[in-house]
């Protein structure tokens, strides 16, 4: 029916409705493209699990770090990709969380993975409540503005304070973190961190993946699109906004922590602008708004930054940059819009939506 | 009375777009809000939502004053506005839309385990049938018609059972057909809901409305029933004036 009515775009129906299409709009495949994403994610595990087994060891050694930065990009896009919160600070709760676990393990020898890894996740989570709440709960909405220069002053005051603090081991940071430990077993680099780290992905993902493919994630998609109008439905936007951005924080925080004793050292770098920065381009350039871009975004920004700086070692930035540009400017969906049409990038989130959709 | 507005003063900057504007409106009555451009019509209307705060005035909903209170708070005590600018979200589904205004006040625990998305499943399907939007269900929003996303939107608005719906300009940009439609769509909610229109078709205005308040540079000219304002002097003035 719906089909027949578009193909008369403009005139009346036998209900008196005038059907009216926009042009373009009319003919459309509304459902093309469905169901991209699930092989995209299918392709994208494989490929992270075969890794290790094909390549050199130092290279994996650099896989773990890129899958470590694939969880912090995913923090990022829960907060900016699904809440449309820019957040030019996430560096902050994935390098307070590093320093939180290098100190935990320099000064209590704490280096349980059962504990390191809840406490950065923690530290992360009550960093971001007190940012987000601060910037994000005030009784009317806060402006783009306002939010995106707050956390960019967070995590560059971050960024002072670690130079500046003895205790934190100003400019140098913290070097030599011990391991991390399971009983008496050592995380140290090579496969076996690779696949705690991945597995730790898989399940975050899985997690984010329930989130924004809920009820909740429609409330996310309103508040994204038009802050102002779910407000008037009566949703209180702003809580939403906290707690999405706490959510972020938290994952961030899990993601530094690994990263601290991936790295074996942390440094003012990892709190402050640059990695924050970092962290948007992975998502811009792999696609905010979907999990797998960020994945996708994180590894190919690294994956090219570390090729380019072996082969064009004086202009290897410039090159990146150009490539970061292009992506912006004329794919601004991210890569991962190649593949992935708009309707299956926002998503249905209604029940019985298959029956539905069969019935005559 | 359900809403009383009184002594509302709006000024920006230098404009005072309302000056003393007021309005009342009962239970179950269909109330228009005419004037000509300019004359405070659409401040007004965001006053009484809570888009924009009055410099001076009280507006009371059901007895309580809701002067200061947020447009969530306005929301949960049973105010909704359709916007004079179409807004809904165009990239979702029309289902979604439709869900999106229903789930409002689910709590966060039934959200995030989406609880309430199977026994919402009737009422999003009766709402997208009520306003005639049943077979695009799946559609996206931005694949409507600009009437069609008009109708969507004051289902969205209607989803939450208010006691009062505020309509900025819900017939603008409609052809007379879909004019007609929509006065028809409006009528059965009156069992359930008070409406304030703010219309520039005064014959759409005439045809469902009780009550007419009339607003020139930001003062009422003129309030009662429909036959009392056509008889009014004062307003055949101001409208052959701007003709």
């Amino acid at each position: 029916m719906s089909v027949v009515r578009e193909a008369i775009a403009g005139d009346e129906t036998d209900d008196g409705m005038v059907e009216r299409v926009a042009a373009g709009e009319a003919g459309k495949p509304v459902e093309a493209g469905r169901n991209v994403l699930p092989i995209v994610e299918g392709v994208v595990l494989v490929a992270a699990l075969l890794a290790p087994l094909v390549l050199q060891d130092y290279l994996t050694v650099f896989a773990t770090r890129v899958v470590i930065l694939a969880l912090f990009a995913l923090s990022f896009d829960l907060v900016w990709g699904y809440a449309g919160i820019m957040s030019f600070g996430q560096a902050l709760f994935f390098g307070s969380a590093g320093y939180g676990v290098a100190l935990l393990a320099r000064d209590l020898d704490i280096t349980n993975i059962f504990l390191v890894l809840p406490a950065g996740t923690l530290i992360g989570l009550t960093f971001s409540l007190l940012l987000g709440g601060f910037l994000l709960l005030g009784r009317h909405p806060s402006s783009v503005i306002f939010v995106s220069l707050g956390t960019l002053t967070g995590s560059y005051a971050a960024d002072r304070l670690a130079r500046g603090w003895y205790y934190l081991g100003g400019q140098n940071g913290i070097p030599s973190i011990a391991p991390m430990t399971l009983g008496a077993y050592e995380f140290s680099e090579g496969p076996a961190f690779y696949y705690l780290v991945l597995g730790i992905l898989v399940v975050v993902y899985l997690l984010c993946r329930f989130l924004v493919r809920s009820q909740f994630g429609l409330a996310l998609a309103g508040l994204r699109e038009n802050e102002q109008r779910i407000a008037f439905f009566g949703y209180k936007a702003q809580h939403l906004k906290a707690i999405i951005f706490t959510i972020g924080g938290a994952v961030a925080g899990l993601a530094g922590s690994l990263y601290a004793f991936h790295e074996g050292f942390v440094w003012p770098n990892m709190v402050g602008v640059v990695v924050s920065t970092q962290v948007v381009l992975y998502v811009l350039f792999g696609g905010s708004g979907t999990l797998i871009g960020a994945v996708i975004g994180a590894v190919i920004v690294e994956g090219v930054s570390f090729w380019l700086s072996d082969n064009y070692r004086d202009i290897w930035p410039i090159i990146l940059g150009v490539l970061l540009l292009l992506v912006i400017l004329f794919r601004p969906l991210g890569l991962i819009s190649f593949v992935l049409g708009e309707r299956e990038r926002v998503g249905s989130f209604g029940a019985k939506i298959k029956e539905a959709r069969n019935a005559p | 009375m359900l809403l009383e507005a009184a002594g509302i003063k709006k000024v920006f900057g230098k404009l005072t777009a309302l000056d003393g504007a007021a309005l009342t409106v009962g239970e179950n009555e269909f109330h228009g809000l005419i004037g000509p451009n300019g004359s405070g019509k659409s401040t007004l209307m965001k006053c009484i939502a809570g888009a924009e705060v009055p410099t001076q005035g009280k507006v009371s909903f059901v007895n309580t004053d809701i002067t200061a209170f947020t447009p969530t708070e306005r929301a949960r005590a049973g105010m909704s506005l359709k916007f004079q600018i179409t807004s809904v979200l165009p990239s979702l589904t029309l289902y979604d839309n439709i869900l999106l205004a229903l789930q409002a006040q689910s709590s966060l625990f039934d959200l995030v385990f989406s609880r309430t998305r199977g026994t919402l499943h009737d009422q999003v399907m009766t709402m997208l049938t009520q306003f005639r939007l049943a077979d695009r269900a799946f559609d996206p929003a931005a694949a409507l018609s600009h009437g069609q996303q008009q109708w969507l939107e004051i289902a969205m608005a209607l989803a939450g059972k208010p006691k009062l719906l505020l309509l900025d300009e819900p017939t603008g940009g409609m052809s007379l057909e879909e004019r007609r439609v929509t006065g028809e769509l409006l009528q059965p909610i009156k069992q359930h809901c008070s409406l304030v229109i703010v219309e520039h078709d005064l014959d759409f205005i005439r045809d469902i409305c009780d009550r007419l308040t009339v607003l020139d540079q930001g003062k009422v000219l003129a309030s009662g029933t429909v036959s009392e304002i056509q008889a009014n002097t004062s307003v055949q003035e101001i409208y052959l004036r701007r003709a």
